[in-house]
């Protein structure tokens, strides 16, 4: 298995609780890309984040959804399964996962820019888009098998 | 879906294409037909992609933009941004591609 973490900078390992989630199971059609990003945006709203954290966490999952959508399952349908997981230090968790052909090379993949596309419509910026947005982002593939993407958002404090 | 709604407008030389709501993977497809087909039938010399009315836009956004560049420069065609906001430019500058348009505010 082929893993690759991004980190921004380290993720401290305090103790931490999980106060809220949720797993969603949909079928891996482009319909549901708006439709992740809307629960995963509708679940992290509750958390108070500022409007830049809940677009930037949008993004994030609008990107790892369409992946899994055109990447994993070639646009032949699929099983997209997302788990979301908000900790008492104010980070959410978000896993996106298919059980399509996975990627053979995952850091070239995630390169920015890179795209397996010839027709010059795909900007090859999903994973870029990922990393710039997330304060933490993990991929995980075996080919043949599947891709698990995690995506880490941790949200600012707010006043009491 | 609703979130392909689109209006267009035209002055011969300069054609203005406002597509509304979410730009995405799903959404590009349609968007990217439709604007191509009048890219085509009007052949016009300024493209301008107002983008005052989107509210979401992610790489896939960013790769009908890129696409559209490119049908346009190989009719001679010069694409303008109109209307963006913060978070659409965020995604463009990722990518560099905020240097390949020029972008006008709208009057």
């Amino acid at each position: 298995m082929e893993q690759v973490c991004l980190k921004k900078e380290k993720m401290k390992k305090a103790k931490r609780t999980v106060v809220n989630e949720m797993k969603i199971r949909m079928p891996a059609i482009s319909e549901n890309e708006g439709t992740a990003r809307s629960v995963i945006g509708a679940f992290a709203a509750r958390l108070d984040p500022t409007v830049e954290e809940l677009a930037d966490l949008r993004c994030a999952v609008s990107e790892a959804v369409t992946n899994a959508v055109v990447h994993g399952y070639g646009n032949c349908g699929g099983v997209l399964y997302i788990s979301v997981r908000a900790y008492s230090d104010r980070s959410v968790c978000v896993e996106i996962k298919d059980k399509g052909r996975g990627i053979e090379d995952v850091k070239t993949a995630m390169l920015p820019l890179y795209t397996t596309d010839k027709s010059g419509e795909r900007s090859g910026m999903g994973f870029a888009v990922m990393q710039s947005f997330t304060d933490h982002v993990r991929v995980r593939s075996v080919p043949g098998k599947g891709t698990a993407v995690t995506l880490i958002k941790r949200l600012s404090r707010t006043e009491e | 879906m609703a979130n392909s709604r689109i209006v267009v407008t035209s002055d011969g030389s300069r054609l203005t294409i406002a597509p509304r709501g979410e730009i995405d993977h799903h959404s590009a497809r349609s968007l990217r037909d439709r604007i191509d087909n009048e890219l085509y039938t009007t052949r016009p010399d300024v493209l301008v992609l107002d983008l005052t009315h989107i509210d979401f836009m992610d790489s896939s956004g960013l790769g009908l933009l890129l696409g559209r560049y490119q049908k346009a420069m190989e009719i001679g065609c010069e694409v303008k941004l109109m209307g963006c906001s913060k978070r659409t430019k965020k995604i463009l500058e990722l990518a560099g591609a905020d240097k390949l348009f020029e972008f006008e505010e709208r009057a």
